[in-house]
């Protein structure tokens, strides 16, 4: 019943509020105004978005709303994290509650196209897979067909366990939650064979099993998850900050820029440089911030490797590879168009 | 003022024409005049959030209307009582959430008003332990969210299970495990009609007889044998033909794989702890009505009764419970319709009903918040009406009728 209050809620939003985004207030101006960036977040996923001990959220996806808000204030901490469910996230952000939505969210077209959503660059390249104990001795997501599967609600993942084993003909029993917390407990109680959802997820969520050792990771990726923020649709001066809050943190990776050497590069001569950190032409006013809005995002939070590594990566609980997260100059998917 | 001596003078009969006044003095008009300004009003406000609301999404370009209702759903869903699979369309899947959710609120609402008179019998017995046992069930239950019993139960239950390669075997072909329960599935033949004719026209047979039998009773006084035919005619009946007809039922038993069990009737744990916990919720708030209906009835009726040479059994069976009754029933019915709202508490445990399928699935993958909610809300509401409207004629049946 809460829930569907909380649906009902939201829905009155939708009818009452005279357009989140009407056209006078910009999302930018609204944020500046209340001195606050909204950030709609995960529950808690580590790597992604989870508050320590302490309340201080840290992840990837809570990076990209840090450098925003560093962007926007020259202060990272300028920020609300709004834990949001799978199922409850585009209708928070739909209703204005949040700025902008960074939370493992699948870029797929029924969202960028009917759900009055806009889609931002990716940030982190993902597929989704299984995790199963490895006491059933299986090797193979293949061998899963009659196993019964955990999985979150309103969620790509769901649809995606549909259609795989639709494709390869094998039978199952599907037990859907709308939190991360009951699916993992209930998989962890042993109601599931296996538990399903993007890979990075699977680590992540595999250290919150009692015995994370217990189990492992299929190899199967079963498809194609593109991860990135996004906002609504409609505001295109705030859909370009947050496009270029992560082609900054790409690009100070590529020219080798870091929360370290940030200052230091301030003297550097190398127009990319210039350009990034704003020593050099007027690329922060284009988007409705100062000039040294790039010098903001390194000097608070880093760039995209340093966030990538402290929080999925080798320096991470997780020991995420790179993969197809690296920069394109090393293999990888990640590119950054120029800043010029 | 004056239409009110308008009136006065007209109750007294003499006559009087009624003064003409301006309608704004008309208390009668004035009344009408609201009304009609009110209804205006209502009938804008909605309209206004109507128009509102579709020139919001059309703006904010969300999709809306009611044509997701035959796009293809594409999810699965474990539970349920209707064919649907992957490839069929949002609507199927509204319709397996909606069955799922009403088995839940039936079975819920036998089993709760059983245990709800049986612990609020209990709660005045004479018995000094029973009746502590019976308060103590009815304070903790009430006084404790039913989200966190909802939650206990289904843990507890997953907890005790066993996995499903040590599933339990059950004598008579079941097996249970983390799965659930897996029990025989009845597969009828086609003479199998001819029992449930039989059984059909028994049970009319067994209803008539027994109103017959109450009709002498209250002429003549004297009792017939209403238990022994009606076993005959409900019973016996049946089964002999049964019998001729050749046995026409057999089982599909449930049969252990490498994952899973094939065959046989699923009975899942999701569903066995959300009835679990709404019945002993329920059944708690039943209880306290129940005992409320019975210390309603003045003690006198019981010693009157006695008086006539009634036993207790009869006492309470003919002049208690009836009288009592009237007292419970209206109680009775806001608890049903708690137990179908509370239902949809399903969500946090996995099991698919309305909401979980619906306002939960639906709504995210397809993004029509409005539509899906205004959707569901007028399906709860035409549960809970139909349900009082029914518990209401029962309360009409039930009322005292004098003699
Ligand atoms: N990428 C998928 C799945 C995203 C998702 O919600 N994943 C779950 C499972 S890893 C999650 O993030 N749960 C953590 C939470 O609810 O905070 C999508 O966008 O639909």
């Amino acid at each position: 019943m809460k829930k569907l209050l909380m649906s009902v809620a939201v829905g009155a939003a939708v009818v009452l509020a005279a357009g989140a985004a009407s056209a006078q207030t910009t999302t930018l101006n609204q944020v500046k105004a209340r001195g606050t960036l909204q950030c709609g977040s995960n529950t808690g996923l580590a790597g992604f978005g989870l508050p320590d001990a302490q309340g201080v959220w840290a992840g990837l996806d809570v990076d990209l709303c840090r450098a925003m808000s560093a962007a926007i204030f020259n202060d990272p901490t300028k920020v609300k994290f709004v834990p949001l469910s799978s199922k409850d996230r585009f209708t928070a952000l739909q209703s204005g509650e949040v700025d902008v939505l960074v939370r493992n969210t699948t870029w797929t077209m029924s969202r960028d196209t009917s759900l009055g959503l806009e889609f931002g660059p990716v940030n982190y390249y993902d597929g989704q897979g299984f995790m199963v104990r490895k006491k059933l001795k299986i090797a193979s997501a293949m061998e899963l067909s009659g196993a019964s599967v955990c999985t979150q609600q309103g969620t790509t993942t769901e649809l995606n366990l549909a259609d795989f084993f639709r494709a390869n003909k094998l039978k199952y029993e599907v037990v859907t939650f709308a939190t991360s917390d009951e699916t993992i407990k209930a998989y962890d109680a042993g109601r599931c064979d296996a538990f399903t959802t993007d890979a990075s997820g699977l680590y992540s969520e595999r250290l919150r099993l009692t015995a994370p050792d217990d189990h492992i990771v299929l190899p199967e990726i079963i498809s194609k998850e593109p991860l990135g923020p996004a906002t609504r649709h409609g505001d295109n001066q705030w859909f370009d900050i947050v496009k270029w809050t992560h082609y900054a943190m790409l690009t100070a990776e590529e020219l080798g820029v870091t929360k370290a050497n940030v200052d230091e590069m301030m003297k550097s001569t190398n127009p990319d440089v210039k350009r990034l950190l704003g020593t050099e032409g007027k690329f922060g006013e284009a988007i409705g911030l100062p000039n040294d809005w790039g010098y903001r995002i390194i000097k608070h939070v880093g760039n995209y490797g340093e966030s990538f590594e402290r929080n999925v990566g080798m320096g991470s609980r997780l020991k995420v590879a790179r993969g197809v997260n690296a920069l394109w100059t090393k293999g990888g998917l990640q590119y950054a168009p120029p800043i010029r | 003022m004056s239409s009110v001596d308008a009136r006065t003078s007209g109750a007294q009969g003499v006559g009087v024409e009624k003064p003409r006044v301006a309608f704004w003095n008309d208390p009668e008009k004035r009344g009408y005049i609201f009304q009609a300004v009110l209804f205006a009003a209502v009938i804008y406000f909605f309209w206004a959030a109507f128009d509102n609301a579709r020139d919001n999404l059309v703006k904010q370009k969300i999709a809306s209307g009611f044509g997701f209702w035959n796009n293809t759903a594409g999810f699965d869903i474990g539970q349920r009582l209707i064919p649907y699979e992957t490839t069929s369309t949002y609507g199927q899947a509204f319709w397996v959430g909606l069955t799922n959710t009403l088995l839940v609120a039936v079975v819920g609402i036998v089993l709760a008003t059983f245990l709800g008179f049986i612990i609020g019998v209990a709660r005045l017995s004479k018995n000094w332990l029973v009746q502590k046992l019976a308060t103590i069930y009815v304070e903790a239950i009430r006084n404790t969210p039913l989200l966190l019993q909802l939650l206990f139960w289904y843990n507890a239950v997953l907890k005790a299970l066993p996995e499903v390669k040590e599933s339990v075997a059950i004598p008579g072909g079941s097996f249970l495990n983390t799965r659930g329960l897996f029990v025989p599935e009845p597969v009828f033949a086609a003479n199998f009609s001819w029992v449930l004719y039989t059984l059909l026209a028994g049970l009319v047979g067994y209803v008539s007889y027994g109103r017959w039998a109450r009709l002498k009773q209250e002429k003549t006084g004297e009792q017939s044998p209403v238990l022994k035919v009606g076993f005959g005619l409900v019973i016996l009946f049946p089964l002999a033909v049964y019998f001729l007809a050749g046995q026409p039922l057999s089982f599909n038993y449930p049969d252990l794989g490498r994952f899973n069990i094939r065959g046989g009737v699923q009975v899942y744990p999701e569903f066995v702890a959300l009835v679990v916990g709404l019945t002993i919720y329920t059944a708690a708030f039943i209880a306290e009505a129940v005992r409320a209906g019975i210390q309603a009835v003045s003690k006198g009726q019981t010693e009157a009764a006695y008086a006539l040479g009634l036993r207790p059994g009869p006492t309470l069976d003919l002049v208690v419970i009836p009288q009592a009754m009237r007292v419970i029933i209206p109680p009775l019915t806001s608890n049903y319709l708690n137990l179908t709202k509370n239902s949809s508490l399903a969500v946090a445990i996995g099991y698919p009903d309305l909401v979980q399928v619906f306002t939960g699935t639906v709504l995210n993958q397809t993004g029509q918040a409005v539509e899906v909610v205004v959707i569901t809300m007028a399906v709860y509401l035409t549960i809970s009406l139909t349900t009082s409207m029914f518990m209401n004629w029962y309360n009409a049946r039930k009322a005292l009728i004098e003699r």
